[in-house]
């Protein structure tokens, strides 16, 4: 059972085509990551999937309503919650709790429920009068997002919600994202930090408008990248990247932290050619080289220079 | 309908998270009013005066001590020449110089005109020409005196010229005070603060942190956020209203001669022109500084000038003249000083009255249009 459908969806702004003809669908209660460079028209799929922004051409079904026919209905099913926090800081907790609640319609014993859920994510029982303002970042992350769930939507869009939060509040947070997933609501959310995206059922990645790679983080891995990769760590990388870059085996190269990354078809046969080259010829000191099993990020940066 | 109530009540709510804002809207309109009130003041009284006085004799004295009693002028210094009279008038130590001749008395005695010079600093022109008038009339009355004097004494019919006296009386503003005439008119100002600025800053500063985005997902249709954001500020206009209307009539005892009501639904229709350049100007800014230096320079102040506000419309070249029409304060200036000056009712003021809510709706209206538009 799909949750998300999308069939085709274009926008353009003027010449400019944001989102170029994407397809995918997104599976109830799965938490689907969306990748894709800034720019890359991330932003604007999920305002055209919130029923915010119009496509140009093409639709997508939002549990179970075209965003074109019934932008409406569409907002009643879904939660949102962007990167900026999205609550009233001279509000106290309880005061966004209730406005959001009452203008998702919430009320009586259903409202109290979710309302008493809210706190209890975000660890504010007791404190409903505080400012929220005054709360710690990762504090307020969570009521956010408890918040933008208030009214129990079957789908709920997280736009890189982790941003400026610090990694053990991250950490939790997605715990939290989990949690939803494992009640049954489904998550779409877009991040930079590619380690997240590990956390993901599914994922797929755009650059361009262009839709590049889909499936699970395995899949990408093995789908999208059929050479190995060598991680190299050794003094003067710049220059021993400079180096490589001209030798036929090597295929790509790329700076991860103080370490080099080259991608090669044969990495047994390529190990010792970097040996030969850059200890023999160029003295540098290597002092480590071994083959790696690819990361997200590896895929990620591999397909995005590619396109 | 609930939805938008939610909404009215978060924004009290954050009024009154925000003290500044309460103080904003409560006491800078009477701060404000009692400045304007006392500084807008164009009356012309106790007009600094040198004399100088080469005749000096009774009919010199009598002249002058009918100009010091007058209340319009007060003699500063007595003088012997021009040049000091150069000095003070550049010194701005006085702005009149008035200079009898040596024959002043006895050109009178023989029962010729005598001549005298004032002199006025023109730099101020409307206060210069207002003093010299005063001067005109005061010298015009004691002549004629003279002249009966001396009719009287010599006890034979004199030939005089006969002469036509107005007499002039001022309605709804007896004593011509400036302020009775300003002070009405600030109230349009005040409404202006407190409607169109605090309006459009309160729009952008959701823009600005965030928070309109997550309204805009949220079933909240454009016209209940437009709703909800309006009727607060359509309250605190309202408030203002009372309380400047309070504050006049204790500070200034300027009472309200017409029908409070009828001023009250004239404010609430000017208060839609403002809440719709609020609107407008929240679609255009981004930033809450930018929300705010167009509302007073796109807004406030060429509605201010072309209103009548402080220069009278008659006066302006045609062309400004008919920009002026465009202006709602332009409109609720009149009604604001027909209602509380003149006591008059929407049987004179209906036109004016109509027009303002005309351009109320309208510019509601499009400033909404163009919100919903944006906002999608």
């Amino acid at each position: 059972m799909h949750s998300i459908t999308v069939n085709n969806l274009t926008k353009k702004f003027g010449s400019f085509v944001s989102v170029d003809n994407i397809s995918f669908n997104v599976k109830e209660g799965e938490i689907f990551g969306f990748l894709g460079a800034n720019g890359a028209g991330k932003s604007t799929t999920i305002r055209m999937l919130c029923g915010i922004l119009e496509p140009t051409s093409g639709d997508a079904l939002v549990g179970g309503f075209s965003i074109n026919s019934e932008p409406d209905k569409v907002k009643s099913s879904i939660g949102y919650m962007s990167q900026r926090f999205s609550l009233y800081n001279d509000l106290t907790v309880q005061e966004n709790i209730d406005f959001f609640g009452g203008v998702y319609g919430l009320s009586g014993s259903n409202f109290r429920e979710r309302k008493n859920w809210v706190l209890e994510i975000a660890n504010l029982k007791g404190k409903e009068n505080l400012l929220t303002g005054l709360l710690p970042g990762g504090i307020k992350q969570r009521l956010a997002l408890g918040t933008a769930v208030i009214h129990n939507p079957k789908i709920v869009f997280l736009d890189e919600p982790t941003s400026g939060v610090d990694p053990i509040s991250r950490r939790s947070f997605w715990d939290l994202i989990n949690q939803l997933s494992e009640e049954g609501t489904t998550v779409f959310v877009t991040t930079h930090y590619l380690e997240e995206a590990e956390f993901c059922n599914n994922i797929i990645l755009i650059n361009a408008g262009k839709l590049v790679a889909e499936g699970t983080s395995e899949e990408l891995k093995t789908n999208y990248i059929n050479h190995k990769i060598i991680d190299i760590e050794c003094d003067r990388t710049v220059e021993a990247m400079e180096i490589l870059e001209k030798e036929t085996f090597v295929l790509d190269t790329s700076i991860f932290g103080n370490n080099l990354h080259i991608s090669v078809l044969d990495d047994v046969s390529a190990k010792k050619s970097v040996l030969a080259l850059l200890e023999g010829k160029h003295s540098f000191r290597i002092r480590k080289i071994d083959t790696i099993v690819p990361t997200l990020e590896d895929v990620f940066i591999h397909l995005i220079e590619k396109g | 309908m609930n939805t938008i109530l939610h909404f009215v009540k978060k924004e009290f709510l954050q009024f009154k998270r925000d003290p500044k804002m309460f103080i904003i809207i409560l006491f800078a309109p009477i701060v404000q009013l009692v400045f304007l009130g006392y500084a807008a003041n164009m009356d012309v009284e106790n007009v600094k005066t040198a004399i100088i006085d080469r005749n000096r004799t009774t009919e010199s004295r009598l002249l002058i001590e009918k100009l010091e009693q007058s209340g319009y002028f007060s003699i500063e210094y007595y003088i012997n020449d021009y040049k000091e009279a150069e000095k003070l008038i550049e010194k701005g130590k006085v702005i009149c110089v008035l200079s009898f001749p040596v024959d002043f008395d006895t050109k009178l005695s023989r029962g010729e005109s005598a001549q005298l010079q004032a002199i006025f600093d023109g730099s101020d022109g409307n206060t210069a020409s207002i003093a010299a008038g005063y001067m005109i009339k005061l010298v015009a009355e004691h002549s004629q005196k003279i002249v009966l004097t001396a009719r009287d004494k010599s006890g034979k019919a004199l030939l005089i010229p006969a002469t036509i006296s107005a007499e002039t009386r001022n309605w709804y503003n007896p004593t011509l005070k400036t302020r009775n005439f300003m002070v009405p008119a600030i109230v349009g100002l005040l409404l202006m603060i407190v409607t169109l600025i605090l309006t459009s800053l309160a729009i952008v500063k959701e823009k600005e942190i965030g928070t309109m985005e997550q309204l805009i997902v949220t079933p909240i249709k454009p016209h209940q956020l437009i709703i909800g954001k309006l009727i607060p500020f359509t309250i605190l206009g309202m408030v203002s209203v009372v309380v400047v209307l309070t504050a006049m009539r204790v500070i200034f005892n300027i009472p309200v001669r017409g029908s409070i009501l009828l001023l009250f639904v004239s404010s609430f229709f000017y208060v839609l022109s403002l809440l719709g350049f609020g609107l407008f100007i929240s679609t255009i800014s981004k930033t809450q500084q930018q929300a705010m230096m167009l509302s007073i320079f796109v807004v406030m102040l060429p509605m201010t000038f072309l209103s009548g506000f402080s220069f009278p419309i008659e006066n302006m070249p045609y062309f400004i003249q008919m920009v002026s029409y465009l202006i709602p304060l332009k409109y609720f200036i009149v009604i604001i000083r027909g209602i509380i000056l003149k006591g008059v009712g929407i049987g004179i003021l209906w036109d004016e009255i109509l027009i303002l809510f005309l351009m109320g709706i309208t510019i509601l209206y499009f400033s909404s249009k163009n919100f919903q538009k944006k906002i999608n």
